[in-house]
Parts: C-alpha cells; structure tokens; sequence
C-alpha cells in the first residue's frame, strides 16, 4: 500500500479525574504517516503538547501487539476503531484519509469509572476473575501434562475463548454495559476442559454473582459485543454460559 | 444459591424473558391456527366452532389463565431489564454505534414489546373481553349463531363488524408488524438465553425462527385485510 501523510482533526475527551465532568477537546495533528499506528499518533501528539507545557492525553496501553488488552479507546463511534479484529494498537493511521475527524472517547460503562481522559478502570473484570474464573490445583511437583486426555477439537474450542484479553470492548459496544462476553469466555475456556469439571457449578454462579455486583448489565443478544471484539470470541460462547448457569442454578446442592 | 437469586440475577431475569417468550411463542401458533379457519369461506361455521372448542373446555382454560401469567411475568421482568439495563451506562456516546454490529430490532425490544402491548389492549377490548362477559349479544345483533340448533358465539360476525373500519385495519397490521420485528429477535434469543450453543441447532432455530416472524405476523395482518377488502365471503 502506498504510504501518504494526513492532517487530521481529533476531538477526544478530556476529565481530570473520575469526580469531575469530562468534556472535548479539539486538537490539529499535522503530517501523520499512513503507516503509524493509532497509538503512535497519539504519541506524536503527546509530545507536541508536552513541548507547548500543555497537558498531554492520558490513555492506557502496554504490549502495543495486540495481547494485553489495555488500548481501550472508542474511535467514531466504534471500540477499537473501524478495523475487525484489531486492537487500537494495531489500528493504522492507512485506515483514515487526509482531512478526516476523529473521535476518540472513553469506554462507556459505569462499571468501568474513568479514571482519567481515555482511561477507565477495568478492575471490575478482574475482581470475577477472582470471584471464580480459576481451577484449583495443588502445589508441588507439576502434574504430566498429558495425563488427562484432551479431545483436539475441545481443546481447539477452549483456546479460542482464551484468546480474550479482557479488554472491555464487549462492554463499550453493548447497549446494556453486559460483560456476558467476557465472562463467557473466561467460563468457557474452563468449562471445555476436563480439568474445569470439577469447579463447574461453583464457578458460573461465582462469576456471575460478581459480575452482577459490578454493575454491569443484562445479556440481550444483540451481537455488538461479537462484532467489536479484536479476539472474535463467538457469542457461542454466552450460550454456553447460558446453559451452564442454568445446570448449575437447577442442580446445585445448596 | 436461593429460588429468589434465580429470579433476580442478571442471567435469571433472561431465563425468565427466554422460557415466557417461547410459551407465548407456542400460543402463536395455536392462535393463527384457529384464526386462519376463516379462509375456509363457510360463513365463519369453521371459526366459530374452532373457537367455540377454545371457550368450551376447562383446560384450555387453565391455560388461558397459564397465557395471561405468562404474558404478565414476560411484561414485568421485560420492564425491569429494560430500565435496570439504561443505567449501567450514565454518560452515553458522543458518536453512537448504531447498526453496525447490531439489528436496530434487537436493540428495540422494549419499544416493540410497547408496541405490542398497546395493541394487545385494544385487541382484548375487540374479541376477547365481550366474548368471555358475554356482552357480544349486547353490542352487536350478532351475538350468537346456531349451527344444527347448537348456539355459538358468533366470532366472526365480530370480526366482520370490527374490520370494517381501516383505522382499525391498520391499527392491527402495525401490531403485527412489531410482532414480526419482536420474533426476529425474539425466537432467536430465547433459545439462546436456554443455552443453546450447538452450532447444528442453531442454524436450524435461526431458520425456523426468520420464517416463523414472517409468516405468523403476515397470516395475522391478512385477516383484517382480507375481512376489510371483502376477499372472504
Ligand atoms: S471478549 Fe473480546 S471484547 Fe470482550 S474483553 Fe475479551 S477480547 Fe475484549
Ligand atoms: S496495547 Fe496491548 S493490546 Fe493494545
């Protein structure tokens, strides 16, 4: 692809901290190469407003390859921006023209409070995590890795819904800040597996107790959340958590 | 893990909304059947005596009194999720998504449940209510018929009384249209609130599930039309 440069204009929102209101602000970025990642236009930008002593955009990233799932921006209107698939991270600058506006805002989810600017906290996914979404095996030394049969295509299913890397997209694109696709994920990538059996009832009702607490919303099944998810974690997934949950809230001995 | 938690979480709520729908789904067809009697083009003698077998005996109507628990309980918890769902997010987008990644229908719901249910209230005030108080003699001539001096509720006659005015044609076609637009979504995510995943059944239920909210709403819709053009004798 051939490579060209862009001015752009970017409305992104500003809020100093998770007490105050937000609001836009506008700003001129001038010769960004098509060949830029999203995040290294904001880089660009950052430094001019550090050099003009203003103050620059604060906005969580890390790997910057598409595996920690910390580049939470919503970009016109879409999680992670106009590419399927893809983290911001991974969103080029090729996926814009010269002249476009860009608007950059925060997840939104009062579940994920913002933290400041593009920041959110996402503290919530790892507190369900915590609540169930492990396996409990004892310390000493490693059981033989192959000594529970594993069928391919299981295992093939169960890593695919590992893949997640609990970025919230789901929950940003979802009219009802739902977490059903995180979370059925995270149930599912066990429940696959013989090794997730025996925590199975424990775990889904754990998990979604929390999730519940947490603020976030009722699964409807509109399907946002699978076409903004960088990973393509399937809604499959939130059927799966669906039928178990109800296994376990009609079978459970308590 | 308690009855109440099972009713109240978030996944319990749906289960709720997913087992009412599928029960109010089954009513459908049962209804349309009964309904489509009308095309026989006997002077509604097979309506009225389809209907009749409706009314007559005691466990359909227990059911009846099943549907109208069902449709409450869909109503109630479908209310809830619906103002519980608006709060989760207290500042909303600048730039919505809109319909790229999901059907504008799947996102209305609870606009087309209220539709719906607008149109049920003048539907019961129509059929149902005069018919089971008995006032049907009371409001038209043509209360009851007699087939082989056996007196009958004279349905039809009432739906030929009411469907002669288009206001009200097209006050039930857009009933069914939001019917139709509510089972396009509705069918589909019920049974995958039920936990059906397996890619197999899947295809089958969204298949089933697009003809279904074609079909029942449009065999609805051409009653009233077919009645109001005169296409029935
Ligand atoms: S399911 Fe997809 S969108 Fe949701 S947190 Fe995981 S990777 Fe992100
Ligand atoms: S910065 Fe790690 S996924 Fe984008």
């Amino acid at each position: 692809m051939e490579h060209y440069t862009m001015n752009l204009t970017l409305k992104v929102w500003k809020q100093k901290n998770q007490n105050t209101r937000g609001h836009f602000e506008t700003y001129q970025v001038k010769d960004i190469s098509s060949e830029m990642s999203f995040l290294e236009m904001f880089d660009v930008l950052n430094e001019r407003l550090i050099e003009e002593n203003r103050e620059p955009i604060a906005f969580d990233h890390d790997c910057r390859e598409g595996i920690c799932g910390m580049c939470s921006m919503y970009i016109n209107g879409r999680p992670h921006g106009p590419w399927h698939g893809t983290t911001t991270c991974q969103l080029h600058m090729r996926a814009f023209k010269d002249g476009d506006t860009i608007v950059v805002e925060p997840w939104r989810a009062n579940a994920f409070p913002v933290i400041k600017d593009l920041m959110v906290d996402r503290g919530a996914f790892d507190r369900i995590i915590q609540a169930g979404g492990y396996i409990s095996v004892n310390t000493g030394s490693a059981a033989d890795a192959n000594a529970i049969p594993v069928e391919k295509e299981k295992a093939d299913q169960a890593f695919t819904a590992a893949a997640c890397i609990g970025c919230g997209a789901c929950v940003a694109a979802c009219k009802n800040s739902s977490a059903m696709l995180f979370v059925s994920a995270k149930v599912a990538q066990l429940a696959l597996l013989p090794q997730g059996a025996p925590e199975k009832k424990s775990r889904v009702l754990d998990m979604i107790d929390q999730m519940d607490k947490e603020g976030f919303g009722s699964c409807t099944m509109t399907g946002a959340c699978e076409a903004v998810c960088p990973k393509e974690i399937s809604v499959d997934n939130i059927a799966r958590l669906n039928e178990q949950y109800l296994s376990a809230v009609l079978t459970i001995d308590k | 893990m308690t009855w109440k938690q099972l009713f109240t979480s978030s996944i319990g709520k749906k289960l709720v909304m997913g087992f009412t729908g599928v029960f109010l789904i089954l009513f459908l067809v049962v209804h349309v059947g009964v309904n489509a009697c009308i095309w026989a083009n006997d002077g509604g003698t097979m309506f009225n005596k389809a209907a009749h077998f409706m009314e007559a005996t005691v466990v359909i109507r227990i059911l009846e009194v099943g549907l109208f628990a069902g449709i409450i309980l869909h109503l109630v918890q479908g209310i809830t999720l619906e103002i519980q769902n608006r709060k989760k997010r207290s500042i909303g987008y600048h730039v919505p998504m809109g319909n790229r990644g999901s059907k504008w229908y799947s996102r209305s719901m609870g606009l087309l449940g209220t539709l719906i249910l607008l149109f049920l209230i003048v539907h019961i005030k129509h059929f149902w209510l005069p018919n089971r108080l008995g006032g049907l003699a009371n409001i038209h001539e043509i209360g009851f018929i007699s087939y082989n001096g056996k007196a009958y509720h004279n349905l039809y006659g009432e739906m030929l009384v009411v469907f002669q005015s288009l206001a009200v044609v097209i006050v039930y076609v857009l009933g069914c249209i939001s019917l139709a637009y509510h089972l396009m979504h509705g069918f589909y995510s019920a049974f995958r609130t039920l936990g059906l995943h397996n890619p197999r059944y899947v295809r089958i239920v969204h298949a089933t599930g697009t003809a279904f909210s074609i079909i029942v709403p449009l065999a609805f819709a051409m009653m009233p039309i077919s009645i109001y053009m005169g296409w029935i004798s």
